[in-house]
């Protein structure tokens, strides 16, 4: 009797301390982790969209976007979209709209507050970016994005842009082609679009060419309501 | 075979259980090596339903497991002898299930490989986070509880264990309801209904599960469960599970109310197709509707109605969890308010969703791994309730 008493103390011993080396390293990581610094850089990089001159349609920035990132191009609902055309038509007054969607690089991105490892993150120039190296996959991000702007990769992938590594079983959204940005240069969507629909740029430099027409003319950010400040704003909506 | 006693026959059916549970488990190990190698595309998910059946397995097995543990509660923190002789049993269902359906979460995950990473980055702003903590605090807090009341010399510390055990089950069921009630943009979520409504679904599942293992311990025994007993927690079941139909009412009457959220509403309960069919039919007629009847009806004394009342209950709240999870998903963002909009990612129409064999058998080996935990558990350790003579 004593000893399968002890037996089922020493079981319960080492699942306790079991337990507790599972929780500890967690606790005391909880308490020291930081947030991704939300600092206000300088520079805040954001598009404007003139929705009167996109022609519906018309998908060379989709085009674009696919070649500029490997993307495949696929449509089939598990087909990574960084960028997609919608038609939209006024419900009441049916005066329809064509636009390009994708990633609005909000100020308060839900994406960002959501995932759990701080694999999306926000860099000081606005951009929203995941780290595919720490995106574990969980797919909570696409749940609180508002846009449905991001795609999870599906299936294995194969030839990769090397400037834009992707990997199967994460996340990603665009990238605004941070890539072409740190080289001095546009995204490819706002280069390829024959009727200069996307203006590209500084919104916090006030001698630029977008913060000189947000300036100017009315723009709207799409679900303003929810406050979360997008970096693309959309012009005759 | 006429040579073999009961009990044999018995030890014998323990191995058939234990090999049938084992290949479920291992069947779902080969699915989520399938997943591995060619990615979620073998699955029914996508870029518009990204969470699916082994979602709602997941969140069934985690919320049955902080469920389960209220006749722990109303044994150590009220002082309900009849409910602390059973405190072990709920302990340890509460840990399977807990691993059953973390088993479930993280092997879904793109990259699970990476688990290390979730382990060591905290972003402190995500509720996942957050729940990383509170889950693995859970196997932590249920063990020591188990400890205090399965060793002699540390029953005096029963109380507070299970005092600490009832404010962390609590939270943690808080934690699993705000995954859903922090989405901002989605019509299904983003309410604050949902954390309260999660906890007492918690009760009513937890408890039939309870009493589904509890009815197959005293059947496997020979033993019968005290009348008393029985009609305590019979009662207590139906009390669970009219609540938890309330919250469930007041989360869809209050959308009714809000114009902007109509649409979404007639959706899930009128015009959905699966949806609405398993809301009304699979939720609220087998799931309730039944199941009190069964509760609360003298007359259907006869039948073996508890455990027949607790797997409705179960069944449906599957279903719900379906209709929620995933009908929730289906019904599209609204993007552009007061506008009808079309593209090539299905924006404005309702999402599809099949669900596919690798992740239904991926589901079905987190009960697997929650079976195996239990009946090992109760066959090597003394789980099984001793009634006290009553006073």
């Amino acid at each position: 009797m004593s000893d399968i008493n002890l037996q089922r103390r020493n079981f319960l011993k080492t699942a306790a301390g079991a337990a507790m080396v599972t929780v500890a390293p967690g606790m005391l990581l909880f308490d020291v982790a930081h947030g991704n610094p939300q600092s206000v850089g300088k520079v805040r990089w954001g598009m404007l969209i003139d929705t009167a001159a996109c022609v519906p349609g018309c998908n060379d920035c989709v085009t674009a976007c696919n070649k500029e990132n490997g993307l495949s191009g696929g449509t089939a609902a598990t087909d990574s979209q960084w960028i997609r055309k919608i038609e939209i038509k006024d419900i009441s007054s049916g005066r329809e709209v064509s636009l390009p969607m994708m990633c609005q690089h909000c100020e308060s991105p839900p994406c960002v507050d959501v995932c759990p490892t701080g694999a999306s993150f926000k860099r000081v120039d606005g951009i929203v970016l995941v780290d595919k190296h720490r995106c574990i996959g969980c797919r909570y991000c696409m749940m609180a994005c508002p846009y449905k702007a991001r795609s999870f990769v599906h299936e294995p992938l194969q030839d990769q842009n090397p400037d834009v590594p992707r990997g199967k079983g994460t996340v990603e959204s665009c990238t605004l082609c941070v890539h072409r940005i740190d080289q001095g240069g546009q995204p490819a969507c706002a280069e390829a679009c024959a009727n200069k629909v996307i203006l590209f740029g500084d919104l916090n430099d006030p001698e630029s060419a977008i913060a000189k027409k947000v300036k100017s003319v009315v723009s709207t950010q799409i679900r303003a309501d929810l406050k979360l400040n997008p970096g693309v704003r959309y012009q005759g909506l | 075979m006429a040579s073999y006693s009961i009990p044999q026959l018995r030890s014998h059916l323990f191995y058939v259980l234990m090999a049938v549970a084992g290949s479920i488990v291992l069947a779902a190990m080969f699915s989520v090596h399938s997943m591995e190698q060619h990615g979620h595309i073998i699955t029914g998910m996508n870029n518009q339903i990204v969470w699916g059946m082994p979602h709602v397995f997941a969140i069934f097995l985690i919320v049955a497991a902080s469920g389960v543990l209220n006749v722990s509660s109303i044994g150590s923190v009220f002082n309900k002898p009849a409910y602390k002789v059973r405190a072990p049993l709920a302990g340890l269902l509460s840990i399977a299930m807990l691993a059953g359906g973390l088993t479930v979460l993280m092997l879904d995950l793109g990259r699970p490989d990476r688990i290390i990473v979730a382990a060591t980055n905290f972003n402190p702003t995500s509720v996942f986070a957050w729940n990383i903590v509170l889950y693995s605090g859970m196997f932590a807090a249920v063990a020591v509880y188990l400890w205090t009341l399965m060793e002699q010399r540390m029953n005096s510390w029963s109380k507070p264990a299970g005092f600490a055990v009832f404010i962390w089950r609590f939270v943690l069921t808080t934690g699993t309801g705000v995954i859903f009630s922090f989405l901002v943009a989605r019509q299904a979520y983003g309410s604050a209904i949902l954390p309260p409504m999660f906890i007492v679904i918690s009760f009513a599942w937890g408890l039939a599960v309870f009493h589904i293992v509890q009815a197959a311990i005293y059947e496997w025994n020979g033993k019968h469960l005290d009348e008393y007993v029985q009609k305590r927690m019979r009662n207590l079941m139906g009390v669970f599970v009219i609540a938890s139909l309330y919250f469930v009412a007041t989360y869809h009457l209050t959308n009714l109310y809000f114009a902007r959220q109509t649409e979404f509403e007639r959706f899930i309960l009128v015009e959905g197709g699966i949806y609405p069919k398993l809301f009304w039919i699979g939720y609220v007629l087998l799931g309730n509707v039944l199941p009190l009847l069964l509760i609360y009806l003298p007359a259907l004394d006869r039948f073996k109605r508890i455990p027949i009342a607790s797997l409705l209950i179960i069944l449906g709240g599957f279903c719900l969890l379906y209709v929620f999870i995933i009908g929730g998903q289906a019904f599209p963002l609204d993007i552009f308010p007061g506008y009808s909009v079309s593209s090539s990612f299905a924006d404005g129409e309702i999402g599809t969703y099949q669900p596919s064999l690798p992740e239904i058998l991926l589901g079905l080996g987190g009960v697997g791994v929650a079976f195996l935990i239990s009946a090992i558990g109760i066959r090597v350790l003394d789980f099984v309730p001793r009634e006290l003579p009553k006073k």
